[in-house]
C-alpha cells in the first residue's frame, strides 16, 4: 500500500489528530485538569483551521474513492472556520453545570461529525460517501441529546435519530436503484457513465428522487424538513448553531458534487425540475412558518429552511458562477447565522430567555448584543451593504447566468420571498429597538469568548461583501474545478 | 512608483476620520484639533512629494520625451459581479490629478489650521474635524479615481460630507434646511450623471478612464451604436451631457445653482474648503477628466459653453446686489466656476493647441487659492463683528490691518489685475474664448469687468464706506495667529502663483504649451475693463454717499430681480409645491395608498392565512413527519415520471 496517498487527506487527518489529542487528554489527564480540554481543543483546532488554508493541492487516494482539489479544500476551510466560531461561542455553555461533566465528549463528537462531513465532500465512491454521511449524522444525535436533564433535548434527539435513519434508508434505496442501472460499480464516474448511456427510466427517476430526499433531510428542504423545528428548539443552542450552518453547508456542497458528477447527464431532463419545485416549496413554506414563530430557536429553524432554498439556487444554476456563489453564500450564511445564534446563546446562558417577546427593548439593557443581532439579521435578510446582500445578489446572478426563462421566474419567486423574509427578520429588530415596553432581559456582560465570537461574525458580515478578494479567491478555485471537468457531464 | 505614499495619502484622512469620529468625544478639543491638523499636514507633505515626483523627477513612467503620461499607480479589483461587470479601486496619477492633490491638501490643511481658531469652544469641535477629514478623504479619492464608478462613489461621499458640514449647526433650522437643499439638489443632478454612466457603460466595455479616453475608443462607441440617436443627439452626446449634469449640480451651474448660496449657512472654513476651492470644482474636474471623450462630440462642448456663459453672467449680476458677504462670495464662486466651464467648452485642439483646457485648470488652481483666501478673510471678519452682512461692517481697515491687506490682494487677484495670479489665468481663458469666437470673448470680458466691480464694491463696503458706531463698544481686532497665518500664506501664493509655468505642466494631451500673453488683443482690453470697473466701484462706494441708491433707481426692476436672485428659488418653490406636489405627487400617493398598499395588504393577508392553514403539517408527531417525508419523495418521483416519460 502506498502510504503517501494519505498526504492528500491533510484536512481530514488534521481533524482526526485534534480528535485524538482531545480524546487521549480527556481520558488520561485526571479529574483536576479536565477543564483544560476546552482551550486545548480550540487552540488545536484553530491551528488546523489555519493550516487548512494552505492545503490547495489536487490529488486522490484509495483508488480514486477519495479526491481533493482546491475547491474542496476551500469549502472545508470555510467549514473549519465556522466550526471554530461555534467552538469559541460554546465555551460558556460547555463550562456550565450541564456541559462540564462531559465536555470532552462534546468535542470528540463534534470532531467526528466534522470528519464525516469531510469524507462526504471528498468521496467519489458511494461506499465512502455513506460512511461519511453516517458518521456525520449519528454522533449529531448524541450531541442533540447533550442536555441530559432536559426533556426537550431527548425528544429532539429521538426525532432527529429516527428521521436520520429513515432518510438514510431512503437514500440507500435510491442508491441501490442506481447501482442496478450500472455495471456493478459504485464509483461516481462509472455510475455517471452508465446513466449517460442509458435512457430515462422510472427506476432512474425514482432513484434520483430518493437521493434528493436523502439530502433533503440534511439540508431541511421542504417537505423533508419537518424535524428541523423540533430539533433546533430542543437541542442545546450550540448544537443548533452547528446543525444549522456546518452540517447544512457540508451537505449542500456534497449534494452539488453528487448531482453534478453522478446525475449530471440528466440535469435538464430530470433533476433540474425536481430541484426547481423543491426550491420554491422550501423558500415559501419556510417563510410561511417562520412568520408565526415566537421562540427564537424555532424561528431560526424556519429561517434556515428558507435559507437552504437560496443555497440550492447555486446548485440549480449548475455552472461555475453558481458554484462560486453557493460557496460564498455558505460562507456569509455561517457568519450571519452564527451571529444570531451567538446572541441567542449569550442571552439564554445568562437569563434563560429565548422568546422573541423577551427581546423587547433589548437595546436599552444590552446595546451591543442588539447591535450584533441587528447586523446579523440584516445580513440574513439581504440588506445592503452587509454581506448577505452580496451573497444573495451573487446567487441570483449565478442562477440567471444561463439565461433560461424558467430560472428567471425562479429567481423572481425567490425575490418575492425575500420580501416576506424581510418582514419576520425585521420583527426581531423591531422587538429589540422599537417596542416601547420595558426591557425583559436585564443588563449583563456576556462572556469574553461569546463577545469574541460575535466580533468575528460582525466583522465578517461587514467586510465579506466589501472586500472582493474573498469572492475572487472562491471564484478562482471554482474555475479550476470547472476546467478539471467538474461540470463536464452537464455539457 | 512606490505604493506607500499614494496609499498613505488616502489612508491618513480616513484613519483620522475614524479616530476622531469614534473617540473624538473622549478627547479634549486641543488634542482633536492637533490630531486633525497633524494628519492633514502629513497628507499635504506626502501629496507634495507625489506631485513633485510626478512633474519634476523625469521618471520614464511619468514623462516620455516631452509628453506627460497617465500612470496607474495601483488598480485593484474591488467588486466583481461578473467577468464583465467589474468595479476597480485605484490611484491614477496624471497632471490634473497631481495638481488637484496639491490644491486639496493645501487648502484643507490651512482650513484645518484656521478652524482651530475659528471653531474654538464650539460644541462638536471634534465632530467638525472628523467631518473635515472625511471630506478630504472623499475629495482625494475622487481625484485619484481610475474609473468612472470609483469617481461616482467618491462623488457621492463628497456630497455626504458636504451635507454633514453644511448642517454642522444642526440646531439652527436654516442650516438644516440648507444642508437638505444642497443634498437633494446635488443628488438630483447625480441621478442624471448615473444615467449617463449607465448609458456609456452599456456601449463601452470598460469604466477605466485611460481606456475610455484612449484614441479610437469613442469612435468604436459611435460605430457600435449604429448611429442611434435620441431627440437629435447621438448616444455619446447624450451620455456626455447627462454626465455633465452631475457636474452642473456639484459645480452649481444654472439652473442647479440654488443650493450653493444657501450652503453658506455652514461654518465659514467649510465654505472656504468645500464651497469655494475643492468640491464645487469637481464638475470642472469631471469634464477635464473625460475631455478626450467630450472632444468627440462638439455638441456636448457647446452645451457646456452655453450653460457656463449664461451662469457666469447671471451670477456676476446677482453678486452686485447681495448684502450678505458670504453670499456675494458664493455668487462670485459660481461665476468663476462658470468661467472655467466656458473655457473647457471652447477648448479645441486646433485653437491655440487646446489652450482652453490648460487655462481652465490654471484658473481652477489660482481661483482655489484666492477664493479660499477671500472666504477665510470673510471668516475673520465674521469672527470679529459677529454678523454676515456688510451693513454691520464698514471702515474696518484700521481695526483689522492683516485681514484688510490680504482681502485686498484677494480682490485684486480675482479682478485680474497684473501681476496677481488671477490676471494670468483669466487672460489665458479669455484668449481661448476669443480664439473660439469673438462673441463669447466679449461676453466673458464683460463678466470679468462685473467681477472686478462687485468684488471692489464688497471691499469698499467692508473696509471703507462709513465706520459702524458699534465699534466703540466692541472694538473689532485681527484674528488669532491660527487664522491670520493661512491668510498671509494664501495671499502670498495669490501674488506669485501666476508666474508658475502652468502650460509646461498641464495640457489636454500632455504636450507642453508655452504660455504667451496676448497683450494687445486680450490682456489690455480686459485690464482696462477691470480698472474701469474698479474706478467705478471706488467712486460709488469709497465714502458713504447716495450714488448706489441712485444707480439702483435707474433700473428698479432689474435691481429688485437681481437682489432676489432672479426669483430662482421662488420658481423652484412654485414647481415643487404647486405643480409636483399637487398634481403629480397626490395622484401617485393615491396610487400608492390604494393600489400598492392594497396589493401588499392582500399579499400579507394571504400569507398569514396560508401560514395559519398549513400549521397542521408541523404536528410534533414523528409519525406524521415520516409520512410527509415518504410522500414527498414518492410524489417527487411520480410527478417527474408522469411529466417526462
Amino acid at each position: 500500500m502506498n502510504y503517501a496517498q494519505f498526504l492528500t487527506m491533510q484536512q481530514e487527518l488534521g481533524v482526526l489528530a485534534v480528535f485524538l489529542i482531545v480524546f487521549l487528554f480527556d481520558t488520561f489527564c485526571g479529574k483536576n485538569s479536565r477543564s483544560a480540554v476546552t482551550p486545548l481543543a480550540i487552540v488545536c483546532f484553530a491551528a488546523v483551521t489555519i493550516y487548512g488554508f494552505f492545503c490547495t493541492g489536487t490529488g486522490e487516494a484509495f483508488g480514486g474513492m477519495y479526491v481533493t482539489s482546491p475547491v474542496i479544500s476551500c469549502i472545508k476551510s470555510i467549514l473549519n472556520l465556522g466550526a471554530l466560531i461555534v467552538l469559541i461561542q460554546a465555551v460558556p455553555w460547555i463550562n456550565s453545570e450541564e456541559g462540564s461533566v462531559r465536555r470532552g465528549e462534546f468535542y470528540e463528537l463534534l470532531f467526528v461529525t466534522l470528519f464525516g462531513m469531510y469524507l462526504m465532500i471528498s468521496a467519489r465512491h458511494f461506499l465512502l460517501f455513506i460512511i461519511g454521511l453516517e458518521s456525520a449524522s449519528l454522533p449529531l444525535a448524541a450531541m442533540v441529546a447533550f442536555n441530559k436533564n432536559k426533556y426537550e433535548s431527548h425528544e429532539a434527539a429521538v426525532k432527529y435519530m429516527f428521521t436520520a435513519i429513515f432518510s438514510s434508508a431512503i437514500l440507500m434505496m435510491g442508491l441501490s436503484f442506481v447501482y442496478a442501472l450500472s455495471n456493478g460499480s459504485l464509483y461516481f464516474a462509472d455510475l455517471a457513465e452508465s446513466i449517460a448511456l442509458g435512457s430515462n427510466s422510472v427506476l432512474l427517476v425514482t432513484a434520483i428522487a430518493f437521493v434528493i430526499a436523502g439530502f433533503g433531510f440534511k439540508l431541511s428542504l421542504v417537505p423533508f424538513h419537518l424535524w428541523t423545528a423540533d430539533v433546533y428548539q430542543g437541542a442545546p443552542t450550540t448544537v443548533t448553531s452547528y446543525l444549522s450552518v456546518i452540517s447544512k453547508g457540508s451537505a449542500a456542497f456534497a449534494f452539488l458534487v453528487v448531482l453534478a458528477q453522478v446525475f449530471g447527464a440528466v440535469y435538464s431532463d430530470i433533476w433540474e425540475w425536481m430541484m426547481y419545485a423543491l426550491i420554491i416549496a422550501t423558500i415559501t413554506i419556510g417563510n410561511l412558518f417562520a412568520i408565526r414563530q415566537r421562540n427564537m430557536k424555532r424561528f431560526m429553524a424556519f429561517s434556515s429552511v428558507s435559507q437552504a432554498g437560496y443555497i440550492m439556487l447555486g446548485i440549480v444554476a449548475a455552472n461555475v458562477l453558481g458554484m462560486t456563489s453557493m460557496i460564498f453564500y455558505i460562507l456569509v450564511y455561517i457568519f450571519s447565522n452564527l451571529g444570531v445564534f451567538g446572541v441567542i446563546q449569550a442571552i439564554e446562558n445568562k437569563t434563560g430567555y429565548v422568546s422573541m417577546d423577551d427581546y423587547r427593548g433589548l437595546h436599552k439593557t444590552n446595546p451591543w448584543l442588539s447591535f450584533a443581532m441587528t447586523l446579523a439579521v440584516f445580513s440574513l435578510a439581504g440588506i445592503p451593504p452587509f454581506a448577505g446582500f452580496f451573497s444573495k445578489i451573487l446567487i441570483f446572478t449565478g442562477a440567471t447566468e444561463s439565461g433560461s426563462v424558467a430560472l428567471y421566474v425562479l429567481v423572481l419567486i425567490a425575490l418575492i420571498n425575500t420580501i416576506i423574509s424581510l418582514y419576520y427578520y425585521l420583527l426581531v429588530v423591531k422587538a429589540m429597538w422599537i417596542s416601547p415596553e420595558e426591557p425583559v432581559v436585564p443588563a449583563f456582560r456576556s462572556a469574553c469568548t461569546e463577545r469574541f465570537g460575535l466580533w468575528i461574525c460582525c466583522a465578517g458580515i461587514i467586510f465579506l461583501g466589501l472586500i472582493s478578494c474573498i469572492y475572487g479567491w472562491i471564484y478562482g478555485v471554482s474555475e479550476i474545478a470547472a476546467t478539471e471537468g467538474f461540470f463536464a457531464l452537464l455539457g | 512608483m512606490d505604493l506607500t505614499l499614494p496609499i498613505l495619502i488616502l489612508a491618513i484622512p480616513i484613519t483620522m476620520f475614524l479616530i476622531l469620529g469614534l473617540f473624538g468625544m473622549k478627547m479634549s478639543h486641543k488634542l482633536a484639533g492637533i490630531l486633525g491638523i497633524l494628519g492633514m499636514g502629513t497628507t499635504m507633505v506626502l501629496a507634495y512629494t507625489v506631485a513633485f515626483d510626478y512633474f519634476f523627477s523625469g521618471n520614464s513612467l511619468f514623462i516620455s520625451g516631452s509628453e506627460r503620461l497617465q500612470h496607474t499607480v495601483f488598480d485593484v479589483t474591488w467588486l466583481q459581479f461578473s467577468p464583465r461587470l467589474v468595479v476597480n479601486f485605484g490611484f491614477l496619477l496624471d497632471p490634473i490629478c497631481a495638481m488637484m492633490l496639491v490644491v486639496i491638501t493645501t487648502i484643507s490643511f490651512f482650513v484645518h489650521l484656521y478652524s482651530w481658531g475659528y471653531m474654538e469652544g464650539e460644541k462638536g469641535f471634534q465632530r467638525f474635524y472628523a467631518f473635515l477629514s472625511l471630506f478630504s478623504f472623499s475629495m482625494l479619492g475622487l481625484v485619484v479615481a481610475t474609473n468612472i464608478f470609483q469617481m461616482y462613489i467618491f462623488w457621492e461621499l463628497v456630497g455626504v460630507s458636504s451635507y454633514l458640514l453644511i448642517g454642522f449647526y444642526y440646531k439652527t433650522p436654516s442650516a438644516v434646511s440648507a444642508s437638505k437643499k444642497a443634498f437633494i439638489v446635488t443628488r438630483f443632478a447625480d441621478l442624471g450623471m448615473l444615467i449617463g454612466i449607465l448609458v456609456l457603460s452599456f456601449y463601452m466595455p470598460t469604466f477605466n478612464f485611460i481606456e475610455l479616453t484612449a484614441p479610437g475608443q469613442p469612435q468604436a462607441v459611435l460605430a457600435s451604436t449604429g448611429g442611434a440617436t435620441f431627440l437629435g443627439g447621438s448616444v455619446l452626446t447624450w451620455a456626455l451631457v447627462l454626465i455633465f449634469t452631475g457636474g452642473m449640480g456639484k459645480s452649481a451651474m444654472l439652473p442647479l445653482h440654488i443650493w450653493l448660496p444657501d450652503a453658506m449657512e455652514g461654518p465659514t472654513p467649510v465654505s472656504a474648503l468645500i464651497h469655494a476651492a475643492t468640491m464645487v470644482v469637481a464638475g470642472v474636474y469631471l469634464v477635464a477628466r473625460m475631455f478626450p471623450l467630450y472632444l468627440m462630440e462638439y455638441q456636448a462642448l457647446d452645451f457646456i459653453t452655453f450653460i457656463g456663459a449664461i451662469t457666469a453672467l447671471y451670477a456676476a449680476v446677482v453678486a452686485c446686489t447681495q448684502v450678505d458677504i458670504k453670499r456675494v462670495l458664493a455668487f462670485s464662486t459660481i461665476s468663476q466656476i462658470a468661467f472655467m466651464m466656458v473655457s473647457l467648452g471652447v477648448a479645441r485642439p486646433e485653437i491655440h493647441e487646446g489652450l482652453g483646457y490648460m487655462a481652465s485648470m490654471f484658473h481652477l488652481f489660482t481661483h482655489a487659492m484666492f477664493k479660499a483666501l477671500l472666504f477665510l478673510g470673510a471668516g475673520a471678519l465674521i469672527h470679529a463683528v459677529h454678523s454676515n452682512d456688510y451693513t454691520a461692517m464698514g471702515g474696518l481697515r484700521k481695526y483689522m490691518p492683516i485681514t484688510h491687506w490680504t482681502f485686498l490682494i484677494g480682490c485684486l487677484a480675482i479682478a485680474g489685475i497684473y501681476p496677481f495670479s488671477g490676471f494670468f489665468s483669466k487672460d489665458e481663458m479669455l484668449s481661448a474664448m476669443y480664439g473660439y469666437s469673438t462673441f463669447w470673448g466679449v461676453w466673458m470680458t464683460f463678466v470679468a469687468g462685473l467681477t472686478a466691480f462687485y468684488m471692489f464694491r464688497l471691499y469698499y463696503l467692508i473696509f471703507w464706506w462709513d465706520e459702524n458706531p458699534h465699534y466703540k463698544h466692541h472694538r473689532p481686532h485681527d484674528a488669532p495667529w491660527q487664522m491670520s497665518l493661512p491668510l498671509i500664506i494664501l495671499a502670498a501664493v495669490s501674488c506669485v502663483a501666476g508666474f508658475i509655468p502652468f502650460g509646461e505642466l498641464i495640457t489636454w494631451n500632455g504636450e507642453p504649451y508655452h504660455i504667451h500673453i496676448e497683450w494687445v488683443k486680450v490682456a489690455i482690453p480686459s485690464l482696462c475693463t477691470a480698472v474701469v470697473a474698479i474706478l467705478l466701484a471706488t467712486v460709488m462706494y469709497r465714502k458713504k454717499n447716495s450714488l448706489p441708491d441712485k444707480a439702483a433707481a435707474i433700473w428698479p426692476g432689474l435691481w429688485r430681480a437681481a437682489h432676489h436672485r432672479f426669483y430662482w428659488d421662488e420658481i423652484y418653490m412654485f414647481i415643487t409645491h404647486k405643480i409636483i406636489f399637487n398634481v403629480i405627487c397626490s395622484s401617485i400617493a393615491w396610487f400608492d395608498r390604494h393600489i400598492i398598499d392594497g396589493t401588499m395588504d392582500a399579499f400579507a393577508k394571504v400569507t398569514q392565512k396560508t401560514s395559519y392553514t398549513i400549521r397542521g403539517m408541523q404536528s410534533g408527531s414523528i409519525q406524521t413527519y415520516v409520512w410527509w417525508y415518504l410522500m414527498g419523495a414518492v410524489a417527487l418521483a411520480a410527478i417527474t415520471c408522469w411529466a417526462i416519460l
